[in-house]
């Protein structure tokens, strides 16, 4: 009886519909948020905080801003660093040039720009479909690092385009250390994290799935393709403009265009091919397992095989990882962790008596 | 018969729809009565379903005018069309295949639902309160297509009698005024047939639902049908009540008579 929804009946539609309908599963993620919002930021040590936690989190939001447009809208997108750069640099510029402008409303500006470049990139979209419309979302990649790079205005005439990203005040307190960084960032993200899952489980998301999975059948119940779309672009990209200012504000501080280069935006792809397609939960698993991957398999490599294979082969090694893992999600689960993690808790939900 | 046939809902007239060099209906007109039960019969490809593409918006003729409620209706997109109470099935179906059933029908409700992304995403409130309001009307769905028990399975796990039930129910939480069925009985065993049969039946009667029905099962058709048009190859060849239309030289000869 440790995992049982059995006698608990649920009396109200209001009750069905909530996120966690079993209070296990309630129970469970309150203690998460315990651990995360409160454990983690007391007892981890600098380096689990910079190097780790802050960085999955960030890379969550932006894993759910993909999943949001790919996963959800089913609107395939190569762009995601560039929107990431989007906000970045959009809330350097508000803060460097807007006197007194608070960091939280800055956050908010970088996301809205995000979302209208985004808006903007996804026009494409009402057109086209599939494999033509990622390569017009690897087109946004490529323009809008190019353009934050050929003009100065977007990096305050710094070299190469290298900015440093101010000081994160909120009410007077400047957020210094790792540890108030963390916190920010957790509450940002969950917050966040909790409006993804309302918009995904109601006629917003609904929307998305139906035109996601046969757009001339939304069309005909009601939905407007146009809009639909476009709002998942908007949303999606707003979540990654967000995840780009945090990720140069509370994450690593000094950000240049080029560091949102394509390489992130596959990265966050498959954080959420791994994570789970169409899964806010999968975008946490997938940017915690893809931050995770690398620094497990630097540890463990030598640890079996001894140095003397040298740094070549274990960052080759860790590619070749990659790959399998990639593989292997797409064609076995492409759900991903998330439907993994489901598959587990059904086969509890059963045990000890599969039949 | 209780309910009463009302004036003309929707008047197509000389309509003519091309694909390239396939002409897909050549110069066809008919109407549809308020409340009442339309059948659209006819051998495969003879332009049946392209006949509801039009009437929703999917396709546009190239020729040919549709009234509906009397006024001239301009090209319209589907959206429009399900906006003024059209809503349809498909010969294929086409469910929303990752989401579950209860989704797939709360879907049908959308053009009720006012609520914009922002209150979605605070889901306190108005939004929260929308939700379960239509919820509510899509449980009444559920009950009376009796596919309570399904309700949380995700549509692709269905039988294929089932997907076509719930397809049915997404098209009814809209409360549609005007229904298209497009072959809903279509590879369904004997009983499957009966209970659709009587779900179009308790539709039309209990809420007044005019349909418009495509079906190949000869025997269904003239049960249940007030009126009967049937095509071939694009061209409309018979017009009426089920006896007269049966009793058709030309449909005897073009459809009845043949093994389709
Ligand atoms: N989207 C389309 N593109 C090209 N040809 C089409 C299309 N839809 C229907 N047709 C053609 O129009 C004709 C009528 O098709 P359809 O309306 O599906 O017939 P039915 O439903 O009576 O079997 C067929 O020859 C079919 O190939
Ligand atoms: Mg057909």
């Amino acid at each position: 009886m440790l995992y049982r929804e059995a006698g608990q009946f649920k009396a109200t539609y209001a009750e069905d519909s909530q996120i966690f309908p079993i209070r296990q599963d309630k129970i469970g993620f309150w203690l998460l948020m315990l651990v995360f919002g409160a454990a983690v930021p007391l007892l981890a040590n600098e380096y689990w905080l910079k190097a780790i936690l802050i960085p999955v989190l960030i890379f969550s939001l932006a894993a759910i801003g993909l999943n949001i447009l790919t996963g959800y809208a089913g609107q395939l997108s190569l762009g995601s660093a560039a929107f990431m750069a989007v906000g970045a640099f959009a809330a350097y510029n508000f803060i460097l040039r807007i006197e007194g402008m608070p960091f939280l409303v800055a956050l908010v500006l970088a996301g809205l720009t995000a979302a209208l470049v985004g808006i903007l990139f996804g026009l494409p979209s009402l057109r086209i479909k599939g494999f033509y419309l990622a390569v017009a979302t690897l087109a946004a990649q490529f323009f809008i690092v190019w353009a934050l790079v050929k003009f100065p205005w977007f990096s305050n005439n710094s070299s190469s385009g290298v900015v440093t990203a101010q000081d994160v005040t909120i009410l007077g307190y400047t957020f210094a250390t790792p540890e108030a960084k963390y916190v920010l960032t957790f509450l940002i993200v969950a917050f966040m994290a909790l409006l993804a899952k309302n918009m995904v489980r109601s006629s917003t998301g609904r929307a998305w799935m139906a035109v996601r999975d046969m757009d001339v059948a939304a069309q005909v119940i009601g939905f407007r393709l146009m809009r639909t779309k476009l709002l998942a672009f908007a949303v999606s990209s707003f979540y990654c403009g967000v995840a780009g200012a945090l990720y140069a504000y509370t994450y690593i501080g000094t950000v240049e265009p080029e560091g949102f280069n394509l390489d992130l935006s596959f990265k966050i792809l498959f954080m959420i091919i791994i994570g789970g397609v169409g899964s806010i939960m999968g975008s946490f698993l997938g940017a915690a397992f893809i931050v995770l991957l690398p620094i497990f398999l630097d540890n463990l490599v030598p640890a079996i095989f001894g140095d003397s294979l040298g740094a070549g082969f274990v960052s080759n090694f860790q590619l070749i990882v990659f790959g399998g893992l990639i593989i292997f999600f797409l064609i076995v689960e492409p759900h991903g962790l998330a439907r993994l993690w489901q598959i587990a808790k059904e086969k509890l939900r059963l045990w000890p008596f599969p039949h | 018969m209780a309910r009463q046939i009302g004036d003309v809902i929707v008047d197509l007239q000389n309509i003519s729809l091309r694909f390239g060099g396939v002409k897909a209906l050549t110069d066809i007109s008919f109407n549809v009565k308020e409340h009442e039960i339309r059948s659209i019969i006819g051998p495969n490809g003879a332009g049946k379903s392209s006949m509801l593409n039009v009437i929703n918006g999917v396709y546009h003729p190239q020729e040919g005018q549709i009234f509906f409620k009397g006024a001239l209706r301009p090209k319209m997109e589907p959206h429009e069309a399900a906006e003024q109470g059209i809503a349809r099935t498909f010969q294929n179906i086409a469910l929303f295949k990752g989401m579950t059933v209860l989704d797939n029908i709360m879907t049908g409700r959308n053009l009720k639902m006012k609520c914009n992304f922002l209150q979605h995403a605070l889901y306190w409130g108005a939004a929260q309160k929308e939700e379960i309001a239509h919820r509510i009307k899509v449980e009444e769905v559920i009950e009376f297509l009796e596919i309570q028990d399904i309700r949380k399975t995700p549509v692709g796990r269905l039988p294929y009698g089932l997907q076509k039930r719930v397809e049915l129910a997404r098209a009814l939480a809209a409360e549609p005024h005007i229904l298209l069925l497009d072959e809903p009985m279509a590879g369904m065993n004997v009983e499957e047939k009966q209970d659709m049969c009587r779900f179009v039946l308790d539709v039309n009667d209990h809420y007044g639902t005019t349909i418009v029905l495509i079906e190949h099962d000869m025997g269904v058709v003239m049960d249940i049908s007030d009126r009967v048009v049937v095509l071939d190859y694009g061209k409309k060849i018979g017009d009426g009540v089920p006896e007269d239309v049966k009793n058709n030289p030309e449909v005897i000869k073009a459809y009845l008579g043949t093994s389709h």
